[in-house]
């Protein structure tokens, strides 16, 4: 049972490889549509890709997305023929239609219903486009176009059967002998199919007698490898009706040819009559026959008449790639990590030794650390994925949102090749919604009022990627209106988020969108305004060690970028002592360093105590008494304040004994063997082999605001 | 000493590995016991329960350290270098116990193992699985899964 999940697995990994290729297909169409000739390869790309979800959708029995992915196929069916012309209101239906299937295969993947209603309207829109002598042919389960019957003689003049049979069935009923010329393409190699387990499908349905003909197959010097030179005659006795044949042969459709006639069983024993024929031809093969290939579709028969072509435009689609189990990975990447940690052992050892750098063992170390360090990022780069399906998926929200709020969007994408961690992307998926869906609501005006301010009617929202200094930058710009800045200063004066007073900046205007509880949506929409807020996309972001910015020019637009880190398996952290423990502080927390004067430092009531910078006043948090490790101390002018900034836009003064160093930290759980451990996010190994805490500014901080037992208005302390 | 010699070990036996801690035997389950090693210094938690020494590195996984005497009640070792830190996977989870020393391995026959007393404490009688009595001793058989300490999750903050 194991091994059809195990399937069914690779079902579903299979399904959004292919709805990925389906997506780039539908949106080269797209882009394409206003040419007037329409690229061959890319309809027969987007087709294939959909027939091929039916058809693996179809070994597995989910019926739903069977029956839609049928609906599709047909209307994609009649623009591969030539009989639909791809308009852009009809590209615009597949492209929602490629949505609908992938929602279908993640219900069905889930095993959960879809929630998607668009279904029923979506095949009656798909069925409609279709010309009109096609609609009544829509339901049948197999393509009824194939010739049954060819002339016999000729047919039987071919026929060759002999000798291997897969199963014998003793008790022989009557049945039907079916003949069946079978020839394959290297894509049917390429793809990873192999003629034996159709052979063995076929014999699933009776008896089966196969011979090879092998009259195409050139001299060894001229033979090319990946062709495919094999061509057989098959002889199937079969109660089945010839539709069960023409089943076993569906998924191969355009990367076979078939033909199959009927011999009537009282002429079965002709056929026998020509094993003997069959074994002279053997004996004494005619090269220079060339068998008759009689394609099963016109169009799929040009699509491999070019072979080059078809193998260009298809390359891309194909990366070479394994299927890894994500935790082999990371499993890697951990033991690569202790390589790492191991090599600064070594050197530290070779340190307290009092080994020179300067002999062999040192310059093998430095060549040790050097390998370390490449091989640590080349398995790191494993997790790494392009963020192409991320954007993808962005652009079917976009489609979603669009219909919903009736504006008209242009969605661009830059960037989809640059690479991020695996979790990353996942955890990235629902904040960038949020702020896309945000972008097509709040973001772009309606139509009347895009033109009356002289923009173009229709609406721009781009998503790019791109890396920045080790890190990889992630923006979402729409053309809008920009952020209605008095009004959302008087939503955030109403709800008591700011006091009415304040003297706000303009930035600090638009970082009030990212307060908790904030939605400046009039009226809740289908859209957003679900009481989550952009608070819950920044605090998503910082939990992958990311930071979120927001600007905005008033009737220009909007743009929101994250800045993330390349992997999550290592952090850029600052390593301290507090109270003689090292400790690592995340260098993304922190805003700066400062060392200060006793001027600056200030008591406040019972409450403790805070610093100035720069005219306002920051709380100070001791490290070394918040983690228990000595009471706070009366003077911190001996002490370093690292100045952070947490998720609620608050900034406290961490303050801690020392700084070390700055560098880059492994990053090894403590929750699977330990726990949590309150203010410490994780933990990581040291040169010296001892373990240091990795601190959660955040929790640490809030920590200390349930200590105080006030909530601390961010805004008014900065003000 | 054992009752039965580790080599003569049967289907019914357990093996066991003995230590020391605060003057008194205890034993667990050898398939529990994954290694065992000198003391080295801790890392210390925050936050964390008496028992708890802190975390050290055993080859690039974070293993927290409890002092078994600590957790059950008796008066904390004070780790130096003759003491042991016994290594054990339970439910995947890797937990090192410093004891004071490790005695012996032995195979124990199954139905030696005697209930626990009744002694005073109910928790303390649950960290045991029974007792076993050697020459005049008791092994006192630790529940290893009742010892490992609890694991905080993360307290979501409002």
């Amino acid at each position: 049972m194991t091994s059809s999940i195990d399937l069914r697995q690779t079902l579903f990994q299979e399904c959004e490889e292919l709805l990925e290729a389906l997506d780039d297909g539908l949106t080269l169409l797209w882009n394409g549509s206003d040419a007037d000739d329409v690229d061959q390869e890319t309809v027969n790309a987007v087709f294939r890709a959909v027939h091929s979800i039916k058809g693996g959708a179809a070994a597995f029995g989910l019926e739903a997305l069977v029956r839609f992915a049928h609906h599709f196929e047909n209307a994609l069916d009649a623009v591969r023929s030539g009989r639909l012309i791809p308009t852009p209101d009809i590209i615009g239906v597949f492209l929602r239609s490629a949505d609908y299937l992938a929602d279908l295969v993640a219900s069905a993947r889930n095993d959960a219903p879809s929630h998607s209603t668009h279904g029923p309207d979506l095949v009656t829109r798909l069925n409609e486009m279709l010309p009109s002598s096609q609609a009544d042919l829509t339901l049948k389960p197999a393509p009824a176009t194939l010739p049954n019957t060819v002339d016999e003689s000729a047919e039987i003049a071919r026929f060759q059967p002999i000798a291997f049979s897969f199963e014998f069935d003793t008790t022989p009923e009557p049945e039907t002998v079916f003949q069946i010329h079978f020839a394959c393409t290297r894509r049917l190699y390429a793809v990873g199919h192999d003629p034996v387990h159709i052979f063995r499908s076929l014999a699933d349905l009776g008896t089966l007698q196969t011979q090879v003909d092998s009259s195409s197959l050139p001299t060894f010097a001229e033979m090319d490898w990946s062709e495919a030179y094999f061509a057989w005659n098959l002889a199937l006795y079969t109660k089945e009706s010839v539709a069960a044949i023409h089943t076993v042969f569906e998924f191969l459709e355009g990367i076979c040819t078939y033909e199959i006639s009927v011999l009537p069983s009282d002429q079965k024993s002709e056929v026998d009559v020509l094993e003997a024929q069959a074994a002279r031809a053997l004996s004494a093969p005619e090269p220079d026959v060339v068998p008759v290939v009689v394609p099963n579709d016109l169009k799929a028969a040009q699509g491999y008449s070019k072979p080059e072509k078809s193998a260009s435009s298809s390359a891309p689609s194909q990366r070479g790639s394994v299927r890894v189990d994500l935790e082999l990975v990371d499993r890697l990447i951990n033991i690569v990590g202790e390589l790492v940690i191991n090599q600064s052992v070594l050197a530290q050892c070779m340190q307290d030794s009092g080994i020179s750098g300067q002999s062999d063992v040192g310059t093998s170390l430095d060549e040790f650390r050097s390998l370390a360090r490449e091989l640590q990022e080349n398995v790191m780069a494993i997790r790494a994925q392009p963020v192409k399906p991320l954007f993808q998926r962005m652009a079917r929200i976009i489609r979603e949102a669009s219909d919903i709020a009736g504006k008209t969007v242009d969605f661009e994408a830059e960037g989809e090749a640059v690479e991020v961690d695996k979790t990353v992307i996942e955890q990235l998926v629902d904040p960038l919604t949020h702020i896309i869906r945000n972008a097509v609501d709040h973001g772009l005006e309606q139509r009347s009022a895009r033109l009356a301010a002289g923009k173009p009617e229709i609406g721009v929202v781009r998503l790019s990627a791109a890396h920045r200094s080790g890190r990889v930058l992630i923006e979402v710009s729409d053309d809008g209106a920009g952020i209605n800045r008095p009004k959302v200063r008087q939503i955030a004066i109403d709800k008591g988020l700011v006091p009415a007073d304040a003297v706000l900046e303009d930035s600090e205007i638009d970082k009030l969108l990212f307060l908790p509880g904030f939605s400046t949506a009039a009226k809740v929409t289908d859209l957003s305004g679900r009481g989550v807020g952009m608070d819950v996309v920044r605090s998503a972001i910082q939990s992958l060690g990311g930071r979120v910015n927001i600007t905005s020019t008033p009737g220009k637009g909007t743009t929101i970028s994250i800045s993330l880190p390349l992997t999550l398996a290592v952090l850029d952290g600052m390593v301290v002592d507090v109270a003689g423990q090292t400790m690592v502080v995340p260098i993304t927390a922190i805003v700066e360093t400062l060392r200060p004067s006793a001027a600056d430092l200030h008591h406040f009531a019972a409450a403790g105590k805070v610093v100035a910078v720069r005219e306002t006043f920051v709380p100070i948090i001791d490290l070394a008494e918040a983690f228990g490790h000595r009471a706070a101390m009366e003077d911190y002018s001996n002490m370093v304040l690292l100045l952070v900034e947490t998720g609620q836009n608050e900034r406290w003064a961490l303050a801690v004994d020392k700084i070390y160093d700055q560098r880059q930290v492994v990053i090894k759980g403590l929750e699977s063997n330990y726990g949590h451990v309150p203010g410490v996010a994780a933990a990581t190994i040291l040169g010296d082999g001892k373990i240091a805490l990795i601190i959660d500014p955040d929790e640490t901080a809030q920590r200390k605001r349930r200590a105080f037992g006030v909530v601390t208005n961010p805004i008014s302390e900065e003000a | 000493m054992a009752v039965t010699s580790f080599e003569r070990s049967k289907a019914d036996d357990r093996e066991l590995v003995s230590f020391r801690v605060g003057g008194q035997d205890f034993c667990v389950d050898i398939m529990s016991v994954r290694e065992i090693r000198g003391w080295t210094p801790a890392t210390v938690l925050p936050h964390s329960p008496p028992f708890i020494l802190g975390v050290i590195n055993l080859r690039g996984a974070v293993v927290p350290i409890v002092d078994l005497a600590a957790r059950m009640g008796l008066e904390p070792i004070k780790p130096h270098a003759r003491h042991v830190i016994v290594i054990c996977i339970v439910f995947q989870q890797t937990v090192g116990f410093l004891v004071d020393a490790v005695s012996d391995i032995l195979s124990i026959d199954r139905s030696l193992i005697q209930p626990t007393p009744t002694i005073s404490s109910e928790i303390t009688r649950a960290f045991f699985e029974g007792v076993i009595a050697i020459d005049q001793r008791m092994l006192r058989l630790i529940d290893i899964k009742a010892v490992l300490p609890p694991i905080t999750p993360r307290q979501e903050l409002s």
